[in-house]
């Protein structure tokens, strides 16, 4: 499946990359590239790797004593677990939305305001302002929060919460954003706002959703990854992988067989 | 008889009391017409307590009102009219009587206290045959009536469970009583001072020394400003300055970079140092830190330097609350939610930003409620600066010099040659309200705090 050459074209790249926690084999050999300009999604029952196969492609993963990753990701054809590596780098070049909604305890502002203070983008308050306001209304969250940019974030509806913490992480200018499920804890509305807002962000960076929501999968993203027991069964265009699938397993999966 | 041997009777008749209720009670269970609507042992607990709380109740009350009567019954007696009608010494005589009467060969007694001392007897003794008597015909009425309330439909088990959670109630309220007896007794004889003293004299009053009062204007060397001063100075200034940031910093360490295996080691053993007698803390101080600092000071170009400093005192004392402090924060830092950390984490930011932009800054309610109640124990913390801390009350702003606190105060107002009613021993309780209210205060705030931060993370 891998090829020795690795096109310069793909944003990032895979190879053969296994994680173990401990004993527990939870990624096996996975490999996959990923494009700049597309959303592409992760789907696969509950407990099949697909956050922790994410959590590679930023190591967060490191953040997790027993965690232990082999194999090679590629960003921009460079491998990003050599030793040479800056993680602090890595991570503002590839930024990542959770699950659960989780603002800093500080003002909506200086939430937005974190990521550039820490890597020194804003030569002055203006500037910072400035990408503030720019990346609050690229979140599509400007509107409602302008008048009151200095209250706390957490004070704000989970959807505007999570919409801040896509704020956050776009205030960096990142090439590829990672969102494991950023909408299984807000209600529909605000799930379909935050649908919208991927579409809207999609020509700007990668894109890569985890989603246990099928229907999701097949209206956010152009690619769709299926995962089963810590291995990619299947990787294609969206349109494909759930009209055509290749694999028993997939379409066992998307037919609702098990689940 | 005496207390003791009443109370093991008292328990016997319990004893007794369930035996029967519960054999009568089985008899009913027996009898087999109607099944009993408690089991006989819960009969049995029943009578029980029936039979012992009423006397032993009877008995607390009695031990505390039957002295008073015993005095009155001796002064009313023709015999007692020698006596003086001074409290003081009337009490010291009687105090002397009761020994002889207890042993007749005790030495060294006022004769008229040996004269009386047959008579204090005597009424001591009646007194007690009063209350044996009462308590165990209480026992005795108590038992039967709970006996004879033993029917197949009786509910002894809900009866037990209500006894049961009232002993508890009680229980649980002494302490609360005995806090709030302090407080009152303090209070009292807070306001005789404040009798012989203005309240602003010894709220305002910059000069203390209570050696040497001047019985027409007490007030004006009863001024405990420059206790307060170096109590502060002491336990919220120099103390703070070590035992925050040390605290905060293992505190850090511990959440943040410890392996488990070293945080398992590391925080008990941290914990360990708040255990130490603080008498262990004072050693320390007066010889070691205080010579120390001494030297510091002459170094400094003071040759009469103190070697009473408040700096030595402060410094120990801020050591003693690191554990204190750490453990707070400890605690405060372990409730912010990892994915704040990892929210972080995920920006790019190295550990040590996450912990100072976003970590501590999130745990910061709970660290300041630490604080406060770190305050609050240095400030009556009383054994290093008996100890270590000067006598003389200065207000200062140098930490060489020598400062003394409202604790050392009180003890050497309370010790030594005392009067229970001069204004010299009564300022020690008004001094002593007066760190009552303050320290009560800080807990307060600190548990209030404490309580908001919990409800923001839930
Ligand atoms: N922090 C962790 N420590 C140990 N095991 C983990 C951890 N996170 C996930 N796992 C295990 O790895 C496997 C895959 O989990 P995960 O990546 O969360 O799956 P998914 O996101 O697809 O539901 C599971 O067996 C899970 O128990
Ligand atoms: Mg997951």
């Amino acid at each position: 499946m891998s090829t020795a050459f690795t096109p310069v074209s793909h944003k990032m790249s895979a190879r053969d990359v296994s994680v173990a926690y401990g004993d527990n084999q939870a990624v096996k050999n996975v490999s996959i590239d990923i494009d700049m300009d597309k959303v592409t999604a992760f789907i696969g029952p509950s407990g099949c790797g697909k956050s922790t196969f994410l959590r590679t492609l930023n190591r967060m993963n490191d953040t997790i004593p027993s965690a232990r990753v082999t194999g090679e990701i590629l960003l921009d054809g460079e491998n990003i677990y050599s030793a040479d590596m800056d993680v602090v780098q890595l991570r503002a070049r590839v930024g990542m939305v959770f699950q659960k909604p989780n603002p800093f305890p500080k003002s909506i502002f200086e939430n937005v305001a974190y990521g550039p203070r820490i890597h020194g983008l804003a030569t002055s308050r203006a500037d910072l302002e400035a990408i503030v306001e720019r990346s609050l209304k690229r979140a599509g969250l400007w509107e409602e929060v302008k008048d009151r940019l200095s209250d706390s974030g957490t004070a704000l509806s989970g959807g505007q919460q999570q919409r801040l913490c896509i704020a956050r992480a776009i205030a960096v200018d990142p090439e590829v954003i990672l969102m494991d499920e950023p909408a299984s804890a807000l209600d529909p509305i605000a799930t379909a706002k935050i649908e919208e807002l991927i579409h809207e962000l999609r020509g700007r960076y990668a894109i890569v959703i985890v989603t246990h929501n099928m229907q999701q999968a097949a209206r956010v993203s152009q690619r769709t990854a299926f995962f089963h027991l810590g291995q990619l069964v299947e990787y294609g265009e969206t349109d494909n992988i759930f009209t055509a699938p290749r694999q028993e397993r997939t379409k066992d999966y998307i037919t609702g067989r098990y689940g | 008889m005496n207390g003791f041997a009443l109370c093991f009777v008292i328990l016997g008749l319990g004893l007794i009391g369930w035996l029967t209720a519960r054999a009568r009670a089985l008899r009913f269970d027996r009898g087999g017409r109607k099944r009993l609507h408690s089991l006989p042992a819960q009969h049995g607990w029943y009578a029980a307590a029936w039979t012992v709380l009423p006397p032993l109740l009877f008995l607390a009350v009695w031990s505390a009102i039957s002295p008073g009567m015993v005095r009155q019954t001796i002064l009313r007696n023709p015999a007692a009219a020698q006596l003086s009608d001074f409290a003081f010494e009337r009490d010291s005589v009687l105090a002397q009587a009761r020994a002889v009467a207890e042993n007749p060969y005790a030495g060294d007694v006022d004769p008229l206290a040996r004269r009386l001392a047959p008579l204090v007897g005597a009424t001591r003794s009646r007194y007690a045959w009063i209350g044996t008597l009462v308590a165990a015909l209480l026992a005795f009425a108590a038992g039967a009536y709970a006996i004879t309330r033993i029917r197949p439909d009786f509910r002894a088990r809900s009866q037990v469970e209500r006894t049961l959670m009232m002993t508890l109630l009680v229980a649980s309220l002494i302490a609360i009583l005995t806090t709030l007896g302090i407080f009152v007794s303090l209070f009292w004889e807070s306001l005789r001072f404040f009798g012989h003293v203005p309240i602003t004299d010894f709220l305002f009053g910059t000069h203390w020394s209570p050696q040497v009062i001047d019985a027409k204007d007490p007030g004006a060397s009863l001024g405990a400003v420059p206790l307060f001063w170096g109590t502060f100075f002491i336990g919220a200034v120099i103390a703070m300055l070590v035992a925050i940031p040390f605290g905060l910093m293992s505190a850090v360490y511990l959440t943040q970079y410890a392996s488990p295996t070293t945080r398992r080691w590391m925080k008990p053993t941290l914990e360990m140092l708040a255990g130490v007698p603080t008498v262990v803390y004072g050693y320390f101080a007066a010889l070691t830190v205080a010579p120390a600092m001494r030297q510091f000071a002459v170094l400094l170009g003071d040759p009469y330097a103190s070697s009473e400093s408040a700096l030595a005192a402060g410094l120990v004392m801020g050591v003693m609350i690191i554990p204190f402090v750490s453990s707070m924060a400890d605690d405060s830092l372990a409730a912010v939610p990892t994915a704040m950390r990892d929210g972080s984490l995920a920006m790019g930011a190295t550990t040590s930003e996450t912990i100072s932009k976003v970590l501590v800054p999130a745990a910061l309610p709970g660290v300041v409620a630490g604080v406060l109640l770190a305050v609050s124990r240095a400030i009556g913390e009383t054994m290093i600066v008996v100890m270590a801390a000067s006598g003389a009350a200065t207000i200062t702003l140098n930490p060489l010099e020598s400062a003394t606190t409202v604790t050392k105060q009180i003890v050497d107002l309370l010790t030594g040659e005392a009067e229970f009613d001069s204004p010299k021993t009564l300022a020690a309780f008004a001094l002593g309200l007066t760190l009552f209210v303050i320290t009560l205060l800080l807990n307060i705030v600190a548990l209030r705090v404490v309580k908001k931060y919990r409800e923001a993370y839930e």
